[in-house]
């Protein structure tokens, strides 16, 4: 892995608690650039909760999340300014429902990087066709299928020309016919060399996908390693219980 | 999205397109309607039997139904109205601007901004305790006496101020149960794109928020609408203290009868004009958008 380059995103010792339910109990991750890392787990192993923390979406109790180098949970940080160049994707689309779809694209880049309405749109239609979805540019989020909002959420989030993109269970929310097409667009982010932490039910696809996977359980990352090794020869017994339910789940 | 404004349900022959008010709903077919009006007829003629042969009902014609003074009134009485009218217009301009800033005040969170939601809490407490003719007393009769340099003395203006204190506290409680109906996931996507704390606000939760409200407003202004003639206590010649002048001057109570229907026929196309708004939201929630 230390030939992947520079990198990208440290996380030293995170520990984050809702009241008193400790969810994250001492993460320790590094991404390097060009990196895509899968993480694993049950659910309320804390998967969601750390994509939350590493876009400052949560305050963190204790530990360090370092970006390229710069302390992002460091007090007196512009949260504004880290968001820029972290992109996030929901579960649950979270698509703004009174705007066309290239409202919602360009919403950020003119009000956040000052972009001209003329420049934005082009940039934006250019990513809209580069995904296929050009033709829906201007209809509302209710008039697309469930696959097609949450390509035009990951749309959203590469228009701000991220350098880091964290996908939440992306197509947990949708129906099995409308996993794949969703499925290809990361896996084509992927192979551009976007840096990726994803969490994922999809097994087969982490598989496919990650320079590596890790496996959330109870707030800790209990292992990681390259996918063949996770998949096939896990060394933790809580790994080969969790792959033992997905398989009899049938989603390996 | 949007469909055609229905011509207010006067034909009413589709009982599918679930667009009309239910009052006119009376089923389908001819016969449906043919037994609605003559059962109509029947129960409002009875009715109106009633009425005019009970004992006080020639005092009550002389009193209240007197045709001459309602045509020698209704002149002076209606542009007396027209003040009602512009006091109407000026005050909501002023109360949708001011109600939707105190609104967003206390819905700033965050340790920075505790003292405007703490301003904002106190003036939204404040104003909804007082009766509004104490306000309009207060600001009306109080501020022009105490004589300061450069103050209007204008009733009329501090009428406009006591108005828009009062319904900017009740507007303000409806934006922001429109903003705190707006599922956090928004602003939450929005804030993860780089938007600031306001610019999530003005172009996310605003938006979504303001649309779902429509409604509620309206009604709020459908009371603004009547008590406007509140403001008569101060001396200004609106549509009730016209009223008033006339009825001291005629000794018969038309011209009252003129300005409640003055009020009705201002209040009727609002009214309905909400239930409008409101079956097409619903409309639309059952379509399935958001």
């Amino acid at each position: 892995m230390t030939t992947l380059g520079t990198e990208a995103l440290r996380i030293d010792g995170l520990h984050k608690s809702f009241d008193r339910l400790e969810v994250l109990r001492g993460i320790d991750l590094v991404l390097s650039e060009h990196e895509v890392v899968c993480l694993i787990g049950a659910s309320g192993s804390g998967k969601s909760t750390l994509l939350r923390c590493i876009n400052l979406l949560e305050p963190i109790d204790a530990g360090r999340i370092v970006v390229e180098g710069a302390d992002i949970t460091a007090r007196g940080v512009d949260v504004d300014r880290i968001r820029r160049r972290i992109g996030i994707v929901f579960q649950a689309f979270n698509l703004f429902p009174h705007m066309t779809v290239l409202g919602n694209v360009t919403l950020a880049p003119r009000k956040v990087l000052g972009r001209s309405p003329a420049d934005a749109e082009r940039e934006a239609m250019a990513l809209l066709e580069r995904f296929g979805l050009a033709e829906k540019a201007h209809d509302h989020p209710d008039r697309l299928s469930g696959g097609q909002q949450q390509r035009v959420a990951i749309v959203r989030a590469l228009a701000m020309q991220p350098d880091l993109l964290l996908l939440d269970e992306v197509t947990s929310a949708l129906d099995p016919e409308l996993i794949a097409e969703v499925l290809s667009v990361i896996r084509e982010l992927a192979r551009g060399g976007m840096t990726m932490l994803i969490a994922t039910h999809e097994m087969g696809f982490a598989r496919d996908i990650a320079n590596r996977v890790c496996f959330l359980d109870a707030g800790r990352i209990l292992e990681e390693g390259p996918p063949s090794q996770i998949f096939s020869a896990p060394r933790e017994e809580r790994t080969r219980q969790f792959l033992q339910r997905v398989i009899e789940a049938g989603r390996l | 999205m949007t469909g055609p404004i229905p011509g207010g349900g006067g034909t009413i022959l589709t009982p599918s397109s679930g667009r009309r008010s239910r009052i006119l709903d009376v089923g389908e077919g001819r016969r449906a309607i043919a037994i609605a009006i003559v059962s109509s007829v029947l129960f409002f003629s009875a009715i109106g039997l009633v009425i005019v042969n009970s004992p006080g009902w020639p005092r009550f014609q002389a009193s209240f139904l007197d045709a001459e003074v309602f045509a020698a009134s209704w002149p002076r009485i209606a542009s007396a109205f027209w003040v009602n009218i512009r006091l109407f217009l000026i005050a909501e301009v002023l109360i949708l601007a001011l109600g939707l800033v105190i609104a967003v005040m206390r819905s700033l969170p965050g340790p920075v901004f505790f003292p405007l939601r703490l301003l904002a809490t106190a003036y939204v407490d404040l104003f909804r305790a007082l009766p509004g003719v104490l306000v309009i007393f207060m600001l009306g009769f109080g501020i022009p006496a105490l004589r300061i340099e450069g103050v209007p003395i204008d009733p009329f203006f501090w009428a406009v101020v006591a108005l828009t204190l009062i319904y900017s506290a009740y507007v303000a409680e409806v934006y922001r149960a429109g903003i705190e109906s707006i599922h956090p996931s928004q602003a939450a996507a929005a804030r993860s794109l780089g938007l600031s704390q306001l610019q999530s606000m003005r172009h996310v939760v605003l938006p979504q928020a303001v649309r779902r409200v429509v409604p509620p407003l309206l009604n709020d202004f459908i009371g603004l609408q009547k008590d406007t003639a509140l403001v008569g206590f101060l001396g200004v010649v609106e549509v009730l203290k016209a009223a008033q002048i006339r009825q001291s001057a005629t000794f018969n109570f038309t011209p009252y009868l003129v300005t409640a229907l003055l009020f009705v026929l201002l209040t009727i196309p609002m009214a309905r004009f909400v239930d409008w708004l409101v079956a097409r939201d619903q409309r639309r929630a059952a379509v399935g958008g958001r």
